[in-house]
């Protein structure tokens, strides 16, 4: 039974906004060599983006291509092309999906070449993967590699001596490395005023957020949220075009809640919000729609997860400024939602349950990755405990199609919707209908 | 005490999972002790509060697992498990606190565990710099140093003085001479020092005393070399990839029957992860971060910021005399399984062969591993190559 009407989807302006961004930063990375543009490779988790368009440097985030392979159905070949060069089955199929498209020419999501990095800039934040992941790709480009360690939030905060730490490196390490590379020399307001910009789309992105309070949420936090955070997660935070677009889909989103709207799905506009969920852990790409419809055929819609706080964590009011520009990228990388122990993860979702009155929580958890992935069994139990609302656990991977089963998922997400009807058990009726 | 005498001891130590030794030298001295997690933690800290570092390396081929599994998925490796078994049955009571070092996602997590589980026990996380700068990385590490010591202080133990670290950094130096000795002479006789017998002897020092350790080592290496043991036509490799979840012991003695001499390994790693001693000084912090910095083995775990990959591996072959290398690491290991192409590729440019398999804490089935182990010899004999 479908929860959504049936009206064709008609693409939003943020929408169209972002593609042309993404097609616009593209287009330029296939150029950067004849343009005499240095290029930074770095994870999205911990990036540091305003530094590098300050420097004037164009940056590619590989978990981005691998994702937008799976998209595409291509991981599966990039994944096994790893696997016989000597990759291991056990290991994170990001990395192997990333290196597998290497070794078929780099292509990017939009059919042009990827260009080759000038410089591997590892922020090592929240994964341990990413240390191996740069060694390996350190190995295949034989390019210069620039080490930023962000220490683990263990105890639950930020210690001055953490913060230093970071500082110090940017100072002395991640920037002369940076300006060596760029030719370059860093302007220190130029970069504050990128990070200025960053505050504002993420005011901007926290409303669209916080949104999801609303009855029927006006947003899926999850499998649209995936959508809302690919500006800011990539290429674009500090960039004039990411502050509008994050304006424009602020306005979309307040306007829905004005009109009583649900989510947009990619079979239209969800006409029955059942059940509101929280979700832990990162989507499956490879059968993306797939795994979202599971849900909004049930008319499950998610108004809380963590995975789009992965690169950037913006709940607890942090925001950037380039007010104290080095220590402003030095939380934001502490801050990033898998550089959180394990306590706290469970105290976010915790509040986002209770906060956006959440009938409970899935956790799909990935094979590849044992970042998010271990201890979420105990998460599971912690958080049922604390709230007494009901936890489903699902499996997948994230770029892997041999990882994702159907049949399986979704019979498990059927008694999972059971048992949150019987917890209810006529608790509240379904709270809105449109 | 013969050498036979020496290991049953070892081997009585290493099977014991109700940590007997510990409970006893706890009644004994009154003091407390605090468990650590593979690899590397700088157990000097915590021998000069007063305590006893105690080495957790998950609970071996034969621990049942009956709640252990109830926490883990089936896709990551086996010692978090084990180790949480361990916990929640009562076996690690005794430890008054437990150290969770920076090596991996799933020991990092499990510190997270640790926490919600054990309200009661100390728990740390011991973020280990991967910025090799003296002033930042050297000085972060030194404040980690130094919460530990406050920490401890704190838990009951005694206050860390410079006297007392410089005295536990000398207790530490001479047990990592002895250790040093006793692969040095694996190395060059190994049909003496079989590898079984100093697996063993390193895992009784990760649980006992230290300097009854480093005693006992010695004691092992003056009666060995009055054994009669016969030269086996055996080949030389290097096992590398085992630093964290340990393979089971009947594994590491099938490799040796399969005609191996192994002349190095990174089992067991934390107890031989500083090279050399650890310099005596004004500030011991200093010299603890400088070590840990400068003078640290290679290993997955650790950013290589210097040295090609695997030119450590390359170096090990080399200076030993190796004919080949065993990749030997656990499933699911992301480190040493991300590691392996790059040190694979750096064996292959230097034409070095290897053979690799993967195994489990709990692998019952060692027929397979011994067959492909004895190949490999086998060809390396034939033709000097597999
Ligand atoms: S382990 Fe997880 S966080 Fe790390 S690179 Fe892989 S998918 Fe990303
Ligand atoms: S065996 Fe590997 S993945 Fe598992 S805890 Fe140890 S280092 Fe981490």
């Amino acid at each position: 039974m479908s929860e959504v009407n049936d009206k064709s989807v008609e693409k939003e302006e943020s929408m169209l906004l972002q593609k042309q961004m993404i097609a616009d930063h593209f287009k330029a990375l296939s150029k950067a060599k004849e343009n005499n543009k240095k290029v930074v490779y770095t994870f999205v988790p911990g990036n540091l983006n305003e530094l590098i368009w300050a420097l004037d440097m164009l940056p590619v985030h590989p978990e981005i291509n691998a994702l937008q392979s799976a998209m595409r159905k291509k991981s599966g070949g990039y994944i096994l092309e790893a696997e016989k060069a000597g990759h291991s089955e056990d290991v994170c199929t990001y990395v192997k999906c990333d290196i597998g498209m290497m070794r078929r020419g780099n292509v990017g999501p939009t059919g042009d070449p990827l260009p080759e990095p000038d410089l591997l800039l590892l922020s090592y934040t929240g994964c341990f993967t990413f240390m191996k992941w740069f060694e390996l790709l350190k190995e295949e480009y034989n390019c210069p590699v620039v080490m930023l360690h962000v220490p683990y939030q263990a105890e639950g905060k930020v210690t001055p001596q953490m913060r230093d730490y970071v500082v110090k490196q940017l100072k002395e390490v991640v920037i002369p490395k940076m300006e060596e590379i760029s030719g370059n020399k860093l302007d220190l307001d130029r970069l504050g005023t990128f990070l200025e910009s960053s505050g504002r789309a993420e005011n901007d992105l926290v409303a669209v957020w916080e949104s999801a309070k609303n009855k029927p949420s006006p947003i899926d936090a999850y499998f649209g949220g995936v959508y809302y955070i690919g500006p800011i997660f990539s290429a674009f935070r500090g960039l004039p075009e990411a502050e509008i677009y994050y304006q424009t889909l602020r306005r979309e989103v307040e306007e829905r809640v004005r009109l009583g709207l649900g989510p947009v799905t990619p079979d239209g506009v969800m006409k029955q919000e059942k059940y509101r969920l929280v979700v832990e852990g990162p989507p499956n790409w490879t059968s993306f729609r797939e795994f979202w419809k599971m849900f909004y055929d049930e008319g499950a819609v998610v108004v809380g997860s963590t995975y789009t706080k992965v690169g950037g964590y913006y709940s607890e009011g942090f925001r950037h400024s380039g007010k104290y520009p080095l220590e402003s990228l030095a939380e934001y990388c502490l801050g990033c939602y898998t550089n959180h122990n394990l306590s706290d993860r469970v105290g976010i979702l915790e509040k986002y349950i209770k906060d956006y009155d959440a009938d409970g929580f899935v956790i799909n958890s990935i094979k590849s990755c044992n970042s998010f992935s271990a201890g979420q069994l105990m998460m599971l139990r912690e958080l049922e405990n604390r709230t007494g609302r009901a936890g489903g656990f699902i499996e997948s991977d994230l770029v892997d199609p041999r990882y994702f089963s159907a049949a399986n998922i979704k019979n498990r997400l059927e008694s999972y919707f059971q048992m949150v009807e019987a917890k209810r058990g006529g608790r509240r009726a379904p709270e809105s209908t449109l | 005490m013969s050498v036979k005498q020496i290991i049953d001891e070892c081997e009585r130590l290493f099977n014991d999972l109700d940590f007997s030794y510990v409970k006893e030298w706890k009644k004994r001295t009154g003091k407390k002790a605090v468990g650590f997690m593979p690899v590397y933690v700088p157990r000097e800290v915590i021998h000069a509060a007063g305590m006893l570092p105690v080495g957790i390396m998950g609970g071996g081929a034969d621990l049942e697992i009956i709640k252990g599994d109830a926490y883990f998925q089936s896709y990551i490796c086996h010692i978090p498990r084990s180790t949480i078994e361990l916990g929640v049955s009562g076996k690690l009571n005794v430890l008054d606190g437990m150290l969770f070092p920076a090596i991996c996602d799933v020991i990092r997590n499990l510190s997270g565990m640790w926490q919600m589980l054990f309200k009661d026990k100390y728990v740390k996380y011991l973020d280990l710099p991967q910025n090799f700068d003296k002033t930042i990385g050297g000085e972060f590490y030194k404040f980690e140093m130094r919460t530990l010591a406050e920490d401890l202080a704190h838990l009951g133990g005694e206050p860390v003085t410079a006297d007392h670290l410089n005295r536990s950094i000398q207790l530490y130096n001479d047990n990592r001479r002895a250790i040093a000795d006793l692969y040095k002479l694996r190395a060059e006789q190994p049909h003496l020092v079989m590898t079984s017998e100093a697996y063993l002897l390193l895992r009784a020092g990760i649980v006992m005393d230290v300097e009854e350790h480093t005693q006992l080592v010695r004691r092992y290496l003056h009666d060995v070399t009055k054994e009669k043991r016969h030269k086996m036509d055996n080949i030389r490799v290097v096992v590398s990839g085992a630093f964290c979840e340990q393979p089971p012991l009947a594994l590491i003695k099938g490799l040796e029957q399969s005609g191996c001499y192994i002349v190095e390994d990174d089992w067991v790693l934390g107890a031989r992860y500083i090279e050399g001693d650890v310099q005596l000084a004004a500030d011991p912090y200093e010299s603890l971060a400088q070590a840990y910095l400068f003078h640290a083995v290679a290993n997955a775990s650790k950013y290589e910021d210097q040295h090609e990959k695997g030119a450590f591996l390359v170096d090990q072959v080399r200076r030993l005399k190796a004919e080949g290398v065993i990749f030997c690491a656990p499933s699911f290991c992301d480190p040493a399984l991300l590691e392996r192409p790059m040190l694979a590729d750096a064996l292959t440019r230097e034409k070095i062969p290897y053979t690799s398999f993967n195994y489990s804490e709990n692998t019952g089935q060692f027929s397979v591993f011994k067959e492909q182990t004895g190949t490999f010899a086998d060809s390396i004999k034939l033709w000097g190559h597999s």
